[in-house]
């Protein structure tokens, strides 16, 4: 268990590193300095700026120097928000962006199973391919249509919820659902057809010769291990989040990671671009881990040492 | 398996793309048409209303069709090639040179794909602009920005296809029928294009009704958010964008927003049965 943790955590730190190099070095290549504005500067002060920053020399020794840096748990300071560090940004922004998500990714899981759930057991009936239908059509739906429509409805024709801020639990829920549905269906769609394949197994149906109802059936014996393909899902999931979430920040003004993301890479804020990307992939790697460790958990098959 | 919802699906479709390359050319409108009867709700004249500067949302809708639908297949064929290519060579040639590939995956997989492309278009646009500029390729470069949203969706998408391709190859590799046509002195790009790429041929056309409805998504999540198509052209992203910027509590034009939605939306719910259909017929 420990020895596979610390495998698996030892063959990521390269993964970060060729992301991060690769990441500076593209926000580096691209044309437009970061300190390029309306206003001219004259070169001796942009010099300056530079050798400040540690964007001056060639572009290894500021790869170095930034390398160096993060060693020291130092990601730099942004260059269009001075005066804060991306650390402080990072710090501040990505708990709302990490609230958001949990609540979007708890919301797939615990609508998208059970809704999976009972259309496998509705299967060939026309309540199953109706819910099946359903499935297919949230996922259909992305987060960009959602979070216009719904505001248009839940806030300006139904008052229900604010449409946009931060701050109180109220102002949470539309930006949560918008984020969660297109993932309720895929969620669903995948323990259905995971339940559907389990459900023709040999154990499920000495479980029904033995007298065990259908539900119990469905949720006690059938349900772990058709739930593998949804786990090994987890970490794309994850991942999908974490783009929308980019999105809904934007239409919902959620002060979150995402929303300084893109005002980086518009700004060639070569230091915070790189720290989210940095974020992004160490979360990603986690879910990843958390994933495949689960996996093994779930399936007493799958054993960690190989 | 029932042929008569896969044959409906694809009328529908057939039908939408015909209505995109010939619809502009039946509408009394021209795209950019601005007039007096600016957010006009849909009635007889503009069917769909007109957006903020007066212009017919139908005629915008149908033209930015043409931008959507193709983004989505140029980016999904690219993705095809990449990915397809890449997955044949790592695995037929193993090893090292397999595991090295693999690798370089792996990193990749490690990044929001959405992000990559974002800082891709977002930092190459100027630099591709002027390369464009000084060669015969110059009426292109004012789409310098379109250019790089084909190639950047594309160069994202292939990877889980290269995987899928790879794994097959390793096993189609070790067949006869290759061991026979090494033996006759077939050279590799041959064995590896015809007599492989022909097994895993199946696989890669039902991933492209995946890699379809996905580079579609995409391109309208960039253009949403003001990263993708720009501003003379339009894509549903954008109409959808241009739509969500006017949400007001005193008075929305909804049709703005509800009708590049359930255009999309629908268009991807096509897609997406299509490929479903297409994988159990495979099964």
């Amino acid at each position: 268990m420990i020895s596979f943790l610390l495998r698996r955590i030892l063959s990521s730190i390269p993964v970060a590193l060729s992301v991060i190099a690769i990441c500076f070095l593209l926000v580096r290549l691209a044309p437009g300095s970061p300190f390029s504005s309306e206003r001219a500067l004259d070169p001796a002060t942009q010099a300056m700026l530079e050798t400040k920053y540690g964007l001056s020399g060639s572009l290894p020794n500021q790869l170095f120097h930034y390398a160096s840096n993060l060693l020291h748990g130092d990601l730099g300071d942004s260059l269009k928000f001075r005066g804060r560090s991306v650390n402080e940004i990072i710090g501040q922004s990505l708990p709302r962006s990490l609230l958001l998500g949990s609540i979007a990714f708890t919301l797939a899981l615990a609508l998208g199973i059970p809704l999976g759930a009972w259309s496998a057991a509705r299967q060939g009936k026309p309540s199953g391919t109706f819910l099946n239908g359903l499935a297919l059509l949230t996922l259909s739906i992305p987060t960009f249509i959602l979070a216009p429509v719904t505001v248009l409805l839940f806030s300006f024709y139904i008052r229900l919820c604010p449409p946009a801020g931060w701050g109180s639990p109220s102002q949470l829920i539309l930006p949560s659902l918008c984020l969660s549905l297109p993932f309720v269906g895929v969620c669903a769609r995948l323990t259905r057809s995971g339940l559907l394949e389990v459900l023709g197994a040999d154990f499920i149906r000495t479980a029904r010769a033995k007298g065990v109802t259908e539900p119990n059936l469905v949720f006690l014996h059938a349900l772990r291990p058709a739930i593998l393909p949804l786990v090994a899902y987890a970490g794309p999931l994850a991942a999908s989040i974490l783009t929308g979430s980019l999105l809904i920040e934007e239409t919902f003004a959620i002060p979150g990671i995402g929303q300084f993301f893109v005002s980086g890479v518009i700004n060639r804020d070569v230091f915070l671009v790189s720290g989210v990307v940095l974020v992004y992939c160490l979360l990603l790697l986690f879910f990843n881990l958390i994933a495949d460790w689960l996996t093994a958990l779930l399936d007493p098959r799958i054993s960690l040492s190989s | 398996m029932n042929p008569r919802p896969f044959h409906l699906c694809l009328a529908a479709l057939a039908l939408l793309t015909l209505a995109a390359i010939f619809g502009p050319y039946f509408s009394p409108y021209s795209v950019d048409q601005i007039s007096q009867t600016r957010l006009a709700s849909p009635d007889a004249t503009h069917w769909l209303g007109t957006d903020l500067h007066g212009r017919d949302l139908l005629t915008r809708l149908l033209f930015g069709a043409r931008i959507s639908l193709l983004v989505g297949l140029v980016g999904a064929t690219i993705s095809l090639f990449v990915g397809v290519t890449y997955g044949l060579i790592s695995g037929y040639l193993g090893g090292r040179i397999d595991n090295a590939m693999m690798r370089f995956v792996d990193i990749l997989y490690a990044l929001p794909r959405i992000v990559l492309v974002i800082v891709l278009i977002s930092l190459f646009d100027l630099k591709l602009k002027h390369l464009l500029d000084g060669t015969f390729l110059a009426p292109l470069a004012s789409h310098a920005r379109l250019l790089l949203l084909f190639v950047g969706l594309g160069l994202v998408e292939w990877l889980t296809l290269a995987r899928i391709v790879r794994a097959q190859v390793l096993s189609i590799k070790e067949r006869a029928f290759v061991l026979s046509a090494r033996l006759i002195g077939q050279n590799t790009p041959t064995i590896l294009f015809r007599q492989i790429l022909p097994q895993v041929l199946p696989i890669v056309l039902t991933y492209l009704t995946l890699a379809l409805p996905a580079v579609i998504l995409e391109e309208s999540f960039l253009s949403f958010l003001g990263l993708g198509v720009q501003a003379p052209l339009a894509s549903w992203g954008t109409l959808l964008a241009d739509g969500a910027a006017l949400l007001n509590p005193i008075r929305t034009p909804w049709w703005l927003i509800v009708f590049p939605s359930l255009l999309l939306a629908f268009t991807l719910l096509l897609l997406n049965f299509l490929g479903d259909q297409l994988r159990k017929l495979q099964k």
